[in-house]
């Protein structure tokens, strides 16, 4: 398999790298959803695959040891949040990575949660 | 594995984790992540709204890829999937008690569907901004809210040298429930933009039936 690199193309032509020949092809992540509301933090697990790992997955690892939501990590990294999506379920899978505790998402915010938001905006 | 920096800030030793799983304070890591979505006909507002409450951030996302791969490894079939950037907004306000509010606003047309259906899950609710001079460019977005449960309200922008409606007038044309509350604004205010939030946040407060 080529590696990504090999696949630099000039900068008027868009992203450097076909965007999912980062994730080997794959366009779907495996297992965990993720959201772009859901919150990662390192598990701070030492992973022997350090030294495969692509740029772009121990950059993720290193925005994680604060937490991160999905949204964000996508934003600073300026790749499609498909791509993303990927990375970050393989790191999850690997237990690098773990969603982080105070907040899993449920289908709708919590009554009390709102509140504090609606207290928040209004102070703005 | 280590990292060479230390993390000053959240006090973690050099090359450790041990913080990252502490509760910090401040603006140290997101801990409380909530989302509004705000949606659209293109032309109507959305991009202004965002920029105008909250801190703007660029977000890449992309249009269905057409899969054709055979294999979920197979990179022949990467070279013939389509993928076509679509540019997301994505606003962020964080608040001084830790929560973060963030906000997404993607075209309301019938193919942007697909990004609406994965986006609504958790949602607080959605802001469906409307234009007099064109109404019908909001009906797909309110369907999709209608259809998903979704608290939601209309934002009814109003651009200088529109005819003004009243709101019943647009409630009527929207075949809108009478519980969904529509408000006029001006997405270029951010007094405006927050009012249209607290609105929203209110509804969703005031429909939760738990
Ligand atoms: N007069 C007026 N113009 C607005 C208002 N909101 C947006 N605009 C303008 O309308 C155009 C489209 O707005 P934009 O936010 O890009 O719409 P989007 O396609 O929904 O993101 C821009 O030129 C804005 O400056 C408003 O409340 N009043
Ligand atoms: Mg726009």
């Amino acid at each position: 398999m080529e590696s990504p690199k090999e696949r630099r193309i000039g900068s008027d032509a868009g992203p450097l790298v076909r965007p999912y020949a980062l994730t080997g092809g794959r366009t779907r992540p495996q297992g965990k959803r993720l959201d772009l509301v859901t919150i990662l933090v390192a598990t701070g697990a030492v992973s022997d695959e350090w030294a495969r790992m692509s740029r772009d997955q121990r950059r993720l690892l290193e925005l994680c040891r604060t937490p991160h939501t999905v949204a964000d990590l996508t934003s600073q990294l300026d790749l499609p949040l498909g791509v993303v999506q990927v990375l970050l379920a393989d790191l999850y899978r690997q237990g690098l990575l773990e969603e982080h505790a105070e907040t899993p998402l449920t289908a709708r915010p919590d009554p009390r949660l709102l509140q504090r938001v609606l207290d928040d905006l209004r102070s703005l | 594995m280590t990292f060479a920096a230390s993390d000053a800030a959240s006090g973690a030793p050099a090359g450790s984790f041990a913080a990252a799983r502490l509760p910090f304070a401040g603006q140290n890591g997101v801990h409380v992540a909530l989302k509004i979505l705000i949606a659209g006909g293109f032309g109507v507002g959305k991009t202004t709204l965002v920029g105008a409450i909250s801190e703007v951030r660029p977000l890449r996302t992309e249009e269905q890829l057409t899969d054709v791969g055979t294999g979920v490894d197979d990179l022949d079939g990467v070279e013939r999937k389509t993928t076509t950037t679509v540019a997301m907004d994505f606003g962020r306000i964080t608040f001084p008690d830790g929560i973060t509010l963030y906000l997404f606003g993607t075209p309301g047309q019938e193919r942007f569907w697909f990004m609406w259906r994965d986006m609504v899950f958790g949602a607080i609710g959605a802001v469906v901004l409307a234009d007099t001079r064109r109404l019908a460019s909001s009906f797909s977005s309110i369907d999709f809210f209608e259809e998903h449960n979704t608290p939601f309200i209309v934002a009814v922008n109003c651009f200088d040298g529109a005819k003004r409606h009243t709101t019943r007038q647009i409630r009527t044309a929207l075949d809108l429930d009478p519980r969904v509350p529509i408000v006029l604004c001006d997405a270029r205010r951010r007094d405006s933009a927050k009012h249209v939030l607290t609105t929203l946040v209110q509804h969703a407060l005031d429909t939760d039936t738990r």
